[in-house]
């Protein structure tokens, strides 16, 4: 049991890190901040990987591990603590955090060299580490509250984090703002919990939970929409997912660690966490499916108009974190984690590969102005190959294949599923091939348009390569049922996770499924390279008929989503301020100001400089208090 | 010599000393005068001490009364070298000719 | 002896009258030694032989000699006395006189609420006060001593030379204008 004392370490670390860099961080040179920026999350890293060996190979007693270090508050019997709570859920959520973290902290010291918030980067980075762990190990959903207001808080940080640019501040504020919706109605459902619980620790919830309510109950129904809201806001999903787009304005590095693959996938997290509830309240559950298919086919078809491939990219995570909805939806709960993790891993290198190659353009984001990059930079060209092809799903030899074809098979078999359900992930991985591999081949084939102008280094290359390969090899863990019984991720979920149920007569159309997903996924890439390089005028003469011109702006605006909440949303509350500009609370507190002024202008009358004038208000003053003591 | 003192005469005068030294301090311009108040009142003071350590029998009120007397000496010596500097300063003993610390 | 007490309180008050109302600094200065007479009288009729003997050498004494040096240094002269007379106005003793009448009618009321008995006299020797001064007290003596130091270098440092007319800052500006 001795490594597992060690747990509290994981977050400590990162916030030691956060706090050296904040301090001291402008007196050091670059070099220290990135050796103390990397190293903090590097051990953390470290720390969790020998733990979760540990873990495996002899896990504790309950398949759980509880570390209080202390009380947080205790009001009237309502007493959560900063404590911490390792199962296999968490322990996975905590290895791919602390592990891409790394690697893209490690990316960070060459992508940011010679930037002037060097420190800032690092701090920012270090603290949202450390608030996403709290997160993911937090026993109680007050402490998950923190770390998750705490990623939100810098994500808006890093995305302004070029804040001398007014349109970063402007998507900074965007994505807080829409966050603040759904972590609103986060809250609400905690208020909720505690009153019927009173107790905010999730395994009490989800013990309690089944005796104090039938399925179906109406404050399941609310407790479970409620933070669904919270995770809807923060995993981007419809309809709050129209700030994840924007929030490319930040540096690619933290596009890659929040915006791809770890903060967003928080809501993923929490609905994991919260599994028993959502069982208790099926319709919430098959509301979840239903965002999840919408939202993946919106952001797909969204992802085809795009020019600037940190956009397609945005958009790629928005519909693959639709999939992980779908999956949680229809019940898969393993399978949704496995997606999150090897989606952690090829989203994470398509970012930075993505970085890698706008840093070689000189901050050129539209990948029609770059092309032909696939001779200068091989180690990126391939590396992205390699994660394209996991996010395309291309069957057998990529993990995005074993992970994205184990949801949409129980999209269809679990008897949560349906055809439709199937149907809509089907389109989607369709549309994924295609937008995927059109980012491919424009960036990388035809003609060279740009020079390259700073070559990759190592710092670079390494983490992109060791990505590369896990984008390859990850799904080896979790082989179809069809194929062999080799299942250890799903095995070691299930151990905290119900199974999914499948319905009848499913079990053997598992292999007929992939063969048609394995199909059109590369039939997808086939039309990209038909379209994109083999004879790109179709396309083109497509779009310059009113139609055409209609439909590709209507995708590349997100099927006007923001067009939409800036008429029912934004104009209505900009009138009513206006209108409401001079409001009598307002006037209370001018009125209030004025006075003070009043009073400082009689005040400073006494202000004379007359010694005896001070010596009368003294003796004044004497009288008064004498008179107070002897009457009153 | 067996005498009976009222309790409340001496403090009484005490307070009358007081106060005439503090109209003095509220009214005359002259620092000299002024500083000469400030003495009254300071006497006014010690004679408080020592009609209550007379009440009580006790020698406490005349040791506060040494104290107050060493402090009137600290105090006017310094008060007396400012006053001297005054007039050397502003050729002038009128305290409201130092009204410069207003706001 | 109760009589002794009564004529000296009223040359007491009677000469700090004619101090806050002096228009001639020495003659006012002469009243106040008078008044500290009277007061050290008050002492040894409220039985402090001891406090009426330093009241009359260090207060009447040596204290008002300071004044007295200091009034005749400045040499103040008939011009003063004329500007007295000007600052001596109905207006401005009119406030700081009712303060003060309300001030010591809560003080008489304060006495007169708390009546106490009248008690034998008691004379407290210097024995007493000395052995009270140096016991308990010792620490505060200290202090006093470090007081008076305190005052002698301050005295010596303010008075000593004729310093110049304004604040270094002041005088930068002064020069600039």
């Amino acid at each position: 049991m001795g490594i597992y004392h060690l747990l509290w370490l994981i977050p400590a670390l990162p916030l030691l890190g956060f706090l050296i860099l904040a301090i001291f961080g402008l007196k050091m040179p670059n070099r220290a901040i990135g050796i103390i920026g990397c190293a903090s999350i590097g051990l953390a890293a470290l720390l969790t990987i020998i733990i979760g060996i540990n873990f495996l190979t002899s896990p504790p007693t309950g398949n759980f591990y509880q570390q209080t270090l202390w009380t947080w508050f205790s009001v009237h019997g309502f007493s959560p603590a900063i404590s911490f709570y390792l199962d296999p859920v968490s322990l996975i959520f905590t290895f791919v955090v602390t592990f891409v973290s790394f690697l893209i902290h490690w990316y960070s010291t060459e992508y940011m060299r010679g930037d002037e918030g060097y420190p800032r980067f690092f701090a920012y980075m270090n603290l949202f580490v450390f608030s996403m762990l709290t997160l993911v190990l937090a026993n109680n959903l007050l402490l998950l509250y923190l770390g998750w207001e705490g990623v939100g808080l810098c994500s808006f940080l890093l995305i302004g984090f070029w804040y001398k640019e007014q349109e970063n501040c402007y998507a900074a504020r965007k994505a807080f703002i829409v966050t603040r919706f759904g972590d609103t109605a986060m809250i609400i459902g905690l208020f909720l919990l505690v009153k019927n619980f009173n107790t905010l620790n999730i395994q009490d919830i989800l013990t309690k939970a089944p005796s104090l309510w039938q399925p179906g109950a109406t404050t399941a129904f609310w407790a479970a929409i409620l933070l669904l809201g919270g995770a809807l806001g923060k995993s981007a999903q419809l309809p709050l997912q129209t700030w994840l787009p924007d929030a490319m304005a930040g540096p690619t590095p933290v596009s890659a660690l929040i915006h791809a693959a770890t903060m967003v996938t928080a809501g993923v997290y929490l609905i994991a966490r919260m599994h028993v509830l959502y069982e208790l309240a099926p319709v919430v559950q098959l509301i979840v499916a239903i965002i999840g298919a919408a939202t993946l086919l919106i952001a797909g078809f969204s992802a085809l108009a795009q020019r600037d491939i940190k956009r397609v990219l945005a958009y790629s995570t928005i519909s693959q974190i639709g999939y992980m909805f779908l999956a949680l939806g229809v019940g898969a709960w393993s399978a949704a984690i496995f997606h999150f993790m090897i989606h952690a891993f090829f989203k994470g290198l398509l970012f930075l590969a993505a970085g890698a190659v706008i840093l070689a353009m000189e901050e050129e984001h539209d990948m029609f102005k770059m092309g032909g990059l696939r001779k200068k930079m091989p180690v990126v060209f391939w590396t992205f190959l390699f994660g394209s092809g996991a996010l395309a799903a291309i069957p057998i030899i990529t993990a995005g294949f074993y992970s994205k074809d184990q949801i949409l098979f129980f999209a269809l078999a679990s008897t949560k599923g349906s055809f439709w359900l199937w149907l809509c992930g089907f389109v989607g991985a369709f549309l994924t091939a295609i937008y995927t591999f059109r980012m491919v081949f424009v960036t990388f084939f035809g003609e060279q348009k740009k020079e390259v102008h700073r070559k990759p280094t190592n710092s670079i290359k390494i983490p992109l390569i060791i990505l590369g390969i896990l984008s390859l090899i990850a799904g080896f863990i979790e082989i179809p049922k069809a194929w062999g019984n080799f299942a250890p991720f799903s095995s070691l979920m299930n151990k905290v996770m119900p199974q999914v149920q499948l319905a009848a007569g499913m079990e053997n159309k598992e292999v007929l499924l992939e063969v048609i997903t394995g199909i059109i996924a590369l039939l997808g890439v086939y039309l990209a390279w038909q379209f994109c390089l083999k004879s790109p005028k179709v396309l083109y003469n497509f779009k310059t008929t009113g139609l055409g011109r209609f439909i590709d702006k209507f995708f590349f605006k997100g099927f006007m989503f923001d067009q939409l909440y800036d008429i029912i949303l934004v104009r209505p509350v900009v009138w009513l301020s206006k209108i409401d500009k001079r409001d009598f609370v307002d006037r209370i507190y001018e009125a209030i100001g004025n006075l003070g002024l009043l009073l400082n202008k009689i005040f400073s009358r006494t202000q004379n400089g007359y010694l005896r004038w001070y010596v009368c208000g003294l003796v004044l003053g004497m009288a008064v208090a004498l008179t107070i003591i002897l009457f009153v | 010599m067996m005498t009976h003192i009222p309790p409340n005469e001496g403090l009484l005068l005490a307070a009358i000393l007081f106060l005439l030294g503090l109209i003095g301090v509220m009214t005359r311009r002259n620092i000299i005068y002024i500083l000469m108040c400030i003495e009254i009142m300071l006497n006014a003071c010690g004679l408080a001490f020592v009609s209550a350590g007379a009440k009580w029998m006790q020698a406490d009120g005349q040791v506060m009364f040494i104290f107050i007397l060493a402090m009137a000496a600290a105090e006017v010596s310094v008060g007396l070298a400012l006053i001297l500097q005054m007039h050397n300063q502003h050729k002038s003993v009128d305290v409201n000719v130092l009204n410069q610390l207003k706001d | 002896m109760n009589v002794i007490f009564y004529i000296a309180s009223i040359i007491a008050i009677m000469a700090t009258i004619m101090v806050i109302t002096g228009r001639n600094a020495v003659h006012s200065l002469l009243f106040l030694t008078v008044s500290l007479l009277a007061v050290g009288v008050v002492f040894f009729t409220l039985g402090a032989p001891f406090m009426a003997a330093l009241e009359v050498i260090i207060y009447a004494g040596a204290i008002m000699v300071l004044f007295v040096f200091v009034v005749m240094m400045l040499n103040l002269g008939k011009a003063y006395e004329k500007m007295e007379e000007s600052w001596f106005s109905y207006k401005a003793w009119l406030g700081p006189g009712i303060l003060c009448v309300i001030l010591l009618g809560e003080l008489i009321y304060v006495f007169t609420v708390t009546k106490g008995s009248s008690q034998p006299l008691t004379v407290i020797t210097p024995q007493e006060v000395g052995m009270s001064l140096f016991g308990p007290y010792i620490l505060g003596v200290e202090l006093a001593a470090m007081l008076l130091m305190a005052g002698i270098i301050g005295a010596y440092h303010i008075g000593r030379k004729k310093q110049k007319e304004y604040h270094r800052f002041l005088q930068k500006e002064e020069e600039s204008v």
